[in-house]
Parts: C-alpha cells; structure tokens; sequence
C-alpha cells in the first residue's frame, strides 16, 4: 500500500473529478458534497472509462405513480451502457454482491504534515500551508 | 512511488491494443456533420422542398428527434462519442478511426444508415433522400476508408423505385447490402416487396434489416409502449414477424438465393420461435402448401443475425446452447457504434467461445455473406 498526493484541496470543485494514473491504473477522485472518493477508471461489465460518466442522485420509488431521489451526486452512471455505481462502495445498483468496481481510500492532509513524510519528493509540490488529497493504493 | 499526471490523449489504454483479434463490424451508424449535409445530395428541387416542408415521417415529429428520447444527456450516444471537434457522433471519420476502427482492430466495418428515405411518407422525396444517402456514403466514408462498406438505402415502399436504386449501385463493390428497416408498411413477406428480393438475389447483396427508432406502425402489436425500455425490449418483435412472414408467403421457395440479416434485433428468441413455427406446420402444412419444408430450414438457410447487444444469460451455457442451435456460421459480430448500447469486440461475450466460433461470428460469416474478400 502506498498513499499518493492527487491534488490540492480546492483544485476538484464539488461534483466534479480529476482522473489520473497511478501507476498502472487510471484512478478517478470525486469531490461530492465535501468528501472526496476514488474508483478504478474502469467499469467492470465492459472496460468503458467508468468515471469520465456522470453523478447521478439516487432515483427510487415506493410504488406506481411515485418517485423520491436522494444521495444527490453519489451514483456514477457509466458513459457507456449507463450501468450505475455507488461512489462511496464501488457496488453497482442493480447487482451489489457480484458487480462492483474497486475503491480506493481517500484523505486529505495538511501541507504540514506531509513535508515530514515520505510523499512529497516524487509526487506532488506541497506547500505548508495547504491541504492535499491523498488516495491510498 | 509513482507520479500522477493528467491523463492525455498521448496515454495509451492496454485495453484498447488489438489481441489478435481481426474483426468485421456489422453495425456502425454514420451520421452527417450538419443537419444540412445531407441535403447537398439532393438535386436541386428537392433541396428547396426539403427546406420548405421537411421530411415527414411515420411517428417522428420532426427528423431531429426519436419518439422515444434515450439516455439523454447524450441523445442516446456513448458519452464519449462525441467528436472533440464538434458535431453528432460518427460525423467525424478521423475521430471514428481513433475509437472504432483503429482502437478494436476493425477490418471492415458495414454501414448502417438510420435516417434517409426508407421511412419518408412523400415516397418520391424518400427515392430522392435514398440516393442522397447512398452519395453520401460514398463521398464521406467508403471512398476515403476502404475499411468501411455502405448500405444501398432504398425506398422500400415503392419497390420499383427500390429496384432501380438496387440496380444503379449493386455493381460498386463499396455496396455490400440493402438497407430497410424493420417496421414496413406491411408483413415483408408480401408480394408487393417481392421486386426488391429479385433483384437482391440478382446482385448477389443481402438485405440487412435493422430496427429503426421509427416505423410504420406503433412499436409493439397492442400500442405505443410507456417507456424506452420497453422500446429497446420491442426491436426483438418486428424480425420475429419478418421470418414468419416470408417463411410463411414463399419468399425463399421463389428467390432460394435470398439472403437476410436481421440487425440489432436480438437472437436469443431464435431457437423457441423456430420450435413453434416447426410444430404448427406440421398440423396446418396444408395451409401454406407453398412452404414444403419444416420453416426452422428456410430460417437457417436465409438468415443472419448481429450479435449487438449480446445477450447476457445468467448462466453462460445458457448462451452458448443458443448459439450451437442458431449456428456459429448465422451470427455475425456488430458494436452498434456510436450508440450507447454499444458492444466492445473483446468484452461483449461473457462466455468463452471455441477458437473456431469465435473466427466465424468476428470475421469470417460477414467476410463471406457481405463478399468482403472480392476487389
């Protein structure tokens, strides 16, 4: 497991994504609603670039006639075939116990705190006094 | 540790490397720049009644939108099909060949045009729209790609116009089949149509019918449907009709050089429609005595099926008794590009198919019926 710098805090506006490579994999960070996710850029039923798609709320109902929406910007629709993905799990909606796309942890730091580590030199300019996104792999 | 970056165009996906894997697309939708593009085709007259009134056709308010708005934003495309330099979808051949044709090692690729003259209600501007559309195909795609095959659009309601247009383009060989779409005015067994079928048998081309978003009648037997899932479900109903009609009225005993490929409609209802259709001749034969062999013969001997969308079964065996039965020779490979429900070549099928299915529905079917390997 190594933790990398992806962006400074403020650089990803709310609802939008940065997609990076890491290494060998494309990764997508997510800003919704002040918190920040990472998938694999990869969408496990046909291999389309998964988090280039768009946020969705959740869409539901109760029965005929109705329909409630909630987790607003937390469900990532394929740009493909349109398969939905719950950002926080990587589960799909319509198969959670078979289908899901990996997830990788997400924090954010002080600038402080990462000068004494081991991240800075080969990732990212840090600066003290800023905050940093870092996606664990 | 490793460095983020950006990703660039310069970033080259391993998934995107070809495996070996030679393929035939049967599938792709070419679409114009501009709305008006096509119009330049037209001669002069038609351009200005174009303009004036339109293109009117069955169940579609105007040309620029289905009856059925899908998978919007994105107007029923991938979301990444959109050309970065502008325009629809397939408008573009450079950004076609960077995704499709170069990015799944594509080696031919069938055109399937959707919008023309097939389905115009003022049958003369269809003939006209028809070969606009079969110029177009030409100028824009075949001519510049030699990978990329046109449809000779025709009128099919007027088969005599239909014929001519056959006979005006069946000896290019940048023509590889008749386009109609599924959804004619009448059961396309009918005699009205037989025209069209001799001169498709003449010209050695097969007619490749693919479900239109619109058609001459509603998009299920009892009605419009509610949904667009419902729509998408619907598109596996008009070929069910087409291989009982022409089975049933003779077709293949009149024309036994009649090729069919029945495009994006589905293939896992093939088996069980043959079984009914097997067991009810055998009690009312006497009905159609024109039909003299079990209809499932007819159906194998006459039509092709494109895979796009694969069907997924639960389980995979499910899927490969369905093709054993069809035949590995009758399936041909599509991706249905720039659609949505697009099919990528190395993932469509979640079963692992033999070395030897997997070369005839990727290649060599379509190789074959489309004549491919001729100059």
């Amino acid at each position: 497991m190594s933790r990398h710098v992806v962006a400074k805090v403020g650089e990803i506006p709310p609802g939008q994504r940065k997609i990076l490579v890491i290494g060998e994999r494309r990764i997508g960070v997510f800003h919704s609603n002040g918190q920040y996710f990472a998938l694999l850029d990869r969408c496990p039923h046909q291999g389309a670039s998964l988090c280039s798609g768009m946020l969705f709320s959740l869409v539901d109902s109760s029965g005929p006639g109705e329909y409630r929406t909630s987790r607003e910007s937390e469900m990532l629709r394929c740009p493909w075939h349109g398969w939905e993905f719950d950002i926080r799990t990587g589960q799909s909606w319509c198969d959670p116990s078979k289908m899901r796309v990996k997830t990788y942890p997400v924090s954010v730091e002080p600038g402080a705190e990462l000068v004494k580590g081991p991240y800075v030199a080969e990732t990212y300019p840090v600066a003290v006094e800023d905050e940093y996104v870092l996606v664990e792999i | 540790m490793s460095i983020p970056s950006m990703v660039g165009p310069e970033l080259e996906d391993s998934r995107s490397k070809s495996k070996g894997l030679r393929v035939v697309d049967c599938d792709i939708h070419p679409s114009a720049s501009s709305p008006t593009e096509l119009a330049q085709f037209l001669p002069e007259g038609w351009r200005k009644h174009l303009g004036t009134y339109g293109a009117r056709m069955p169940n579609q308010p105007t040309s620029n939108v289905v009856p059925y708005p899908r998978m919007a934003p994105g107007h029923g495309m991938r979301m990444d099909s959109w050309p970065p330099n502008g325009g629809f979808p397939a408008s573009d051949l450079e950004f076609m060949r960077e995704q499709l044709l170069d990015a799944c090692d594509i080696e031919f690729g069938i055109l399937q045009p959707l919008s023309g003259g097939s389905l115009t209600t003022n049958q003369e501007l269809g003939a006209a729209l028809s070969d606009a559309m079969n110029e177009w195909q030409l100028e824009k795609w075949t001519r510049k790609d030699k990978r990329l095959k046109a449809a000779i659009c025709v009128p099919q309601e007027d088969p005599a116009s239909a014929v001519a247009t056959i006979e005006r383009y069946a000896k290019d060989r940048d023509f590889v089949h008749i386009a109609v779409p599924t959804r004619t005015m009448e059961p396309f067994g009918r005699k009205r149509y037989w025209p069209i079928f001799e001169a498709a048998e003449r010209s050695d081309l097969p007619i490749c019918m693919h479900a239109p978003a619109t058609g001459y009648h509603c998009n299920t037997p009892t009605g419009w449907v509610s949904y667009y899932i419902e729509e998408h479900v619907a598109f596996a109903h008009p070929p069910q009709t087409i291989i009982t009609s022409m089975i049933m009225e003779g077709v293949f005993e009149r024309f036994p050089g009649l090729k069919v490929v029945l495009v994006e409609g589905g293939f896992a209802w093939v088996p069980p429609l043959a079984w009914r259709l097997d067991s009810l001749w055998k009690r009312m034969r006497d009905e159609v005595p024109r039909v003299k062999r079990p209809p499932s013969e007819y159906l194998r001997e006459h039509f092709w099926f494109t895979t796009q969308p694969v069907e997924e079964s639960e389980r995979p065996s499910d899927l490969l008794d369905t093709i054993r039965w069809i035949g590995a020779d009758r399936l041909m490979f599509s991706t249905d590009y720039p659609h949505w429900d697009f099919d990528d070549p190395k993932r469509a099928f979640k079963v692992e198919l033999s070395e030897d299915d997997r070369k005839a529905i990727f290649r060599e079917n379509a190789v074959a019926l489309f004549r491919l390997d001729e100059k």
